[in-house]
């Protein structure tokens, strides 16, 4: 029997092995670089009740993607071993045995931390095969000691009996330590203090603190010292983008954030993510954290360190990625204290070695229908580099994203390993990190491309490496549409197979036609997509530079309806805009539901400006507030194009009248669902899948899909994955490999 | 056929097309001219076609460019202008007056380079087939320079000066092709650049490469330094020169002005214990007065410019592909 998946240093093989004598059954288990293999041999009965009980008694962390069972010739042997793992395959082909993600602390681990009695008693770094670093400190595969950064740490004499005993939760736990023989903490610059003494007083005063974490370092500073937070903002170069927050203890967030049972789930997971929670009214929080936005960034404590430094310090600090606005996170310890230096008041490291960055995953639960679902909105830490299965097999391709929120996947089989958050490509650091991400997953899985896929966008980052790289390799390059990446993502997440309709509704993606798209219905097929309906284009004056300042989005709309004439023109900016509007300089042509919150959120008040990516639109959502109605502006859909020149009208005359921001935001939000809707219904298709950056609005994505659900369509959104660029990976291995196989047919 | 605007598009079909056909170790070498000996003489020769509107703009006219041009490639390459020959096509229909204009311009324009127009030709194309007036000028040049002068001589640690602020000419043909009315007036660049580089040259300054920042400005001519030398390129955002009106124009037009074209500024790597003379040099003569060492290079096999911005952090200018089409999703 052979399991595929996140199956190894998770206790599988103990499990296994528990089985297999309590059933009287002969054979072994081993660790092998595809995943686990196991050969049992016995009465019939027994290996049946094996195969079942298997399935129900997983270790709770692993992950099983795929089973496969042979029948071989019994060979007689009565005892069940546990094997040293199997590198023979280690010559041939590409590696599968999926890595797992690092785990939160686990319940067990951190009785132990807090037991006076325990000899871990206050230990940083406890861990056990249920919990712990995993993909952070990972070398190579197969998942062994030796092939992680643990290497340098040779067990004590307790230890060593917990890794080698079958019946211990610390059975083959790679990372396992104890304060005699494994990581230790420190304080830079040095103290005679206790280090978490010495923090949290740190924290007290105001500093900011590094704090070497799983994947990365974390900026900490108390989250209710306003002069402290813009401080920090000062020293990031940050000026608006919401902090997240680390908050003591479930009890603490339950206090002081409106939370739903989903959400507890998901902060309490062993992904331990960031969810997004609205604080409720009784809390005290400075309000520069989060000034942009109604919702809050929360995350618990992941790690034993963060325990500890949380049970000294009971408070909510800002814990946001130790890296300068659009860099990655930094890892090593000296990289850190060097980048660092400006920002934080001192640090505190340890000495286990970071193999590779992971920033902090970012969640929220959005209710739907079937109840409160998860919405993925940045993939990392817990979650990369998890494979997704989907439902065909897959040509061995690497796809390269997007140029922001890049993350990179690989095909191997019926499995897309999507790498971690990498970030935005306008830096050079992120340039770097996209690389050794890219050389670290092929290198892991021993991977070879058979074809590099990447977004029609000429000039994103990830394009021109994936060009240079493929004629390097003399391997064919696939280029697949943004938005028709952006479907094909969300498609293969929920393995729908066959043909819907898809609404790609995003910021901006270049579309066949040589012009912005991002206000899409595609017809999706086998081979391929038809364009059967998109937003009315207006022109984005200044391109880039509309994208920030949302008056040259709101001018071009009134110039498509009023011409060069009208009043509106007098405003600020206006003037500048119209110039290029009538010249055309600069001026390109976009179809973008993104663009068109832009211009609506300037025209309503409810915002001027993106300072980053969605601010405007967030601003815009934010301002319904509690507003639920049934009222609407009106999208007019004529021949495959839903023209917003009534809506713009209607909505104008209301802010005349003095109508609420509220309202206002309400009925442009219901008319957007409102079109979707009509143009489903025309299509003819009974399935539907929504994906882009637009459906990160959790009004809008949910008002869509209950108003089609009610009629009885079925409605896929993003999960597992981000409805942003940080999915186009996933997408375009999906549709890349599609495309190779059409090629490869025709010839 | 969609590769106009320069950047990446057009050296893909100057590599899949020209090279192939016409291969050989001038032509290869890539250089803005090529550098031949003949009889015992080091010669430089270039030459490029001119197909700007409006035919005269602020501080230009299309005959001052197609001189100016020529004479600055062949500088680049270390070369003084011996003789240029200048090649006319002519829309049927254009104005007599802009067409004496223009050629006026190019005497001044060749008597400023002190460089005789030696030969030419002129075609008549139907009206519709061309675009008022084409110039092809083709330049001769004797290297003067003592030691080569490329990419190729670019090391880890040399410094990058700018002959002055960046991005007036390609501001200038907007403002005017476009309508566009910016704070101030802008005048295009051109310039010849000779007197300033012969300056150098006299004074004995080591000159390792020489690039002028024409179309795509200082990014694109970084970018393929970069490439052919496998260094890292970094500029520092806060020293680049670059005048109000220019950068209030570009702020409103939403372009970089480090992509922007100029035709009288050039670029300039030294090593580090020359730049203080060679930036002293340089500002002694009229068209490099506002000189200024503005970028490092470091190591970096594979080639890559850099802007260090006013915040810390390291942006990636890439050689874009024509258009700048947003980035952003
Ligand atoms: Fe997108
Ligand atoms: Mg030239
Ligand atoms: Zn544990
Ligand atoms: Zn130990």
């Amino acid at each position: 029997m052979t399991l595929h998946g996140a199956v190894q240093g998770v206790g599988f093989r103990p499990t296994v092995y528990r089985l297999a004598t309590r059933l009287r059954l002969g054979g072994w288990v081993r660790n092998t670089s595809a995943g686990l293999e196991i050969e049992v041999e016995g009465a019939s009965d027994f290996i049946q009740q094996f195969v079942t009980e298997l399935r129900t008694e997983r270790p709770r962390a692993a992950v099983v993607g795929v089973e496969e069972m042979v029948r071989v010739a019994p060979s007689g042997a009565s005892g069940f071993e546990i094997l040293p793992s199997d590198d023979s395959q280690e010559k041939t082909g590409a590696k599968s045995a999926a890595v797992l993600p690092d785990l939160a602390t686990c319940e067990e681990c951190l009785a132990e931390i807090f037991d006076p009695t325990n000899r871990r008693h206050l230990y940083a770094f406890t861990n056990c095969t249920l919990c712990g670093p995993r993909y952070s400190i990972l070398i190579g595969i197969p998942y062994d000691r030796p092939n992680t950064t643990m290497r340098n740490f040779e067990l004590c004499r307790s230890c060593r009996r917990e890794y080698e005993s079958h019946g211990d939760r610390r059975f083959h736990a790679q990372p396992n330590a104890c304060a005699d023989c494994g990581p230790r903490l420190r304080v830079v610059p040095e103290t005679k203090e206790d280090p978490f003494a010495h923090v949290a007083r740190a924290l007290a005063e105001g500093k900011i603190v590094a704090v070497k974490g799983i994947g990365g370092f974390h900026l900490m500073l108390d989250a209710r010292d306003s002069v402290a937070v813009r401080r920090l903002r000062e020293r990031k170069h940050r000026d608006y983008k919401p902090f997240a927050m680390m908050m003591p203890s479930i009890e603490y967030v339950r206090r002081h954030c409106d939370l739903n049972a989903a959400e507890e789930e998901l902060l309490l997971s062993g992904a331990s993510p960031i969810v997004l929670l609205r604080p409720s009214s009784d809390n005290d929080f400075a309000p520069e954290v989060a000034q942009s936005s109604s919702c809050l960034g929360v995350m618990l404590p992941s790690s034993p360190l963060q325990h500890l430094l949380m049970r000294e310090y009971p408070f909510p600090v800002v814990a946001t990625s130790g890296n300068r606005s659009g860099e990655p996170i930094a890892i090593h310890n000296e990289e850190a204290l060097a980048r660092l230096s400006g920002i934080a008041d001192l640090f505190l490291v340890h000495d286990r070695p970071i193999e590779r960055t992971c920033d902090d995953s970012v969640v929220r639960v959005l209710p739907s229908r079937q109840g409160n679902r998860s919405q993925m909105l940045r993939r990392a830490r817990g979650y990369a580099p998890l494979p997704l299965s989907v439902t065909d097999e897959l040509r061995p391709v690497l796809a390269v994203g997007g140029h922001l929120k890049n993350t990179v996947a690989i095909a191997i089989g019926r499995q897309v390993f999507l790498s971690q958050h990498i970030g935005d490509l306008d830096s050079l650091e992120t340039r770097d990190a996209f690389q050794s991400v890219i050389d670290d997953l092929c290198r892991l899985y021993r991977f070879e491309p058979q074809a590099i896929v990447c977004d029609l966008h000429p000039d994103y980052a990830s394009t021109i490496w994936a060009q240079r790289r493929a004629g390097q390799l003399g391997i064919a390059l696939v280029q697949v549409q943004h938005h028709h990446a952006h479907l094909a993502a969300c498609a293969a997440e929920n393995r729908v197979s066959g043909d819907y309709l898809g609404v790609a509704w995003d910021g901006s993606g270049l579309g066949e036609d040589g012009t912005i798209w991002g206000g899409e219905f595609f017809h999706v097929h086998q081979d391929g997509f038809d364009r059967i309906a998109h937003l009315r284009p207006f022109s984005l004056p200044g391109g880039e530079a509309a994208m920030r300042d949302c008056s040259r989005s709101a001018a071009s709309l009134l110039w498509e309806i009023y011409g060069t004439g009208h009043a509106h023109f007098s405003e600020e900016n206006g003037a500048g805009s119209l110039a290029l509007l009538e010249s055309g300089v600069n001026s390109p042509q976009t179809s973008s539901v993104g663009r068109l919150f832009d211009g609506i959120a300037y025209l309503s008040g409810a915002a001027e400006e993106n300072l980053f990516e969605g601010q405007a639109a967030m601003c815009l959502e934010g301002a319904m507030g509690r507003m639920r109605t049934d009222a609407s502006y009106e999208i007019n859909h004529r021949d495959g194009v839903g023209d917003w020149s009534s809506l713009v009208e209607e909505l104008l005359a209301d802010k005349r009248c003095g109508m609420e921001l509220a309202l206002i935001s309400a009925k442009f939000h219901n008319a957007l669902a409102n079109w979707t809707v009509s143009v489903v219904r025309e299509s003819g298709h009974r399935r539907v899948v929504m994906s882009g950056g637009v459906f990160q609005n959790a009004y809008l994505s949910n008002r869509a899909s209950m108003l089609l659900e009610a009629e009885g369509f079925e409605v896929f959104t993003h999960h597992l994955v981000p409805a942003n660029d940080g999915g186009l990976a996933l997408g375009q291995a999906f549709r890349g490999s599609r495309i190779l196989e059409g090629v490869a047919s025709c010839v | 056929l969609a590769h106009g605007g320069g950047g990446r598009l057009t050296n893909q079909l100057i590599e899949d097309v020209f090279l192939p056909a016409f291969s050989n170790a001038a032509l290869n070498s890539r250089h803005d001219g090529a550098l031949l000996s003949a009889g015992g003489a080091r010669l430089a020769m270039t030459t490029d076609t001119y197909v700007v509107q409006p035919l005269i703009f602020p501080g230009g006219t299309i005959g001052d460019l197609a001189v100016n041009g020529t004479v600055n490639d062949l500088a680049m390459c270390g070369a003084t202008a011996v003789a240029l020959s200048a090649g006319f096509v002519l829309e049927e229909g254009l104005a007599m007056e802009t067409l004496q204009t223009v050629v006026a311009s190019m005497r001044d324009a060749a008597l400023v380079a002190n460089v005789p127009i030696v030969t030419g030709d002129t075609k008549v194309v139907d009206k519709g087939k061309g675009d008022g007036v084409f110039i092809n000028t083709t330049g001769i040049g004797l290297v003067v320079a003592p030691t080569s002068i490329g990419p190729e001589r670019i090391r880890a640690g040399d410094s990058l000066i700018v002959s002055g602020d960046l991005g007036s000419h390609g501001i200038a043909i907007l403002s005017v092709r476009d309508g566009l009315e910016f704070e101030g007036p802008v005048l295009s660049d051109t310039a010849c650049l000779w007197p300033s580089v012969n300056a150098l040259f006299e004074a004995g300054i080591d000159v390792h490469c020489l690039r002028d920042l024409t179309r795509g400005g200082l990014s694109s001519a970084l970018n393929e330094i970069a490439t052919v030398a496998g260094v890292r390129i970094t500029i520092d955002e806060a020293l680049v020169p670059i005048s109000d009106v220019v950068r209030g124009a570009c702020e409103m037009l939403g372009l970089d002005p480090l992509y922007v074209a100029n035709e009288g500024r050039f670029a300039v790597f030294v090593a580090e214990e020359d730049v203080d003379r060679a930036l002293d040099v340089m500002r002694g003569q009229t068209v490099s007065a506002g000189a200024l060492r503005v970028g490092t290079v470091y190591e970096r096999a594979s080639g890559i410019v850099t802007v260090r911005s006013r915040i810390g952090g390291n942006r990636v200018l890439d050689m874009l592909s024509g258009e700048q089409l947003p980035r952003i999703c």
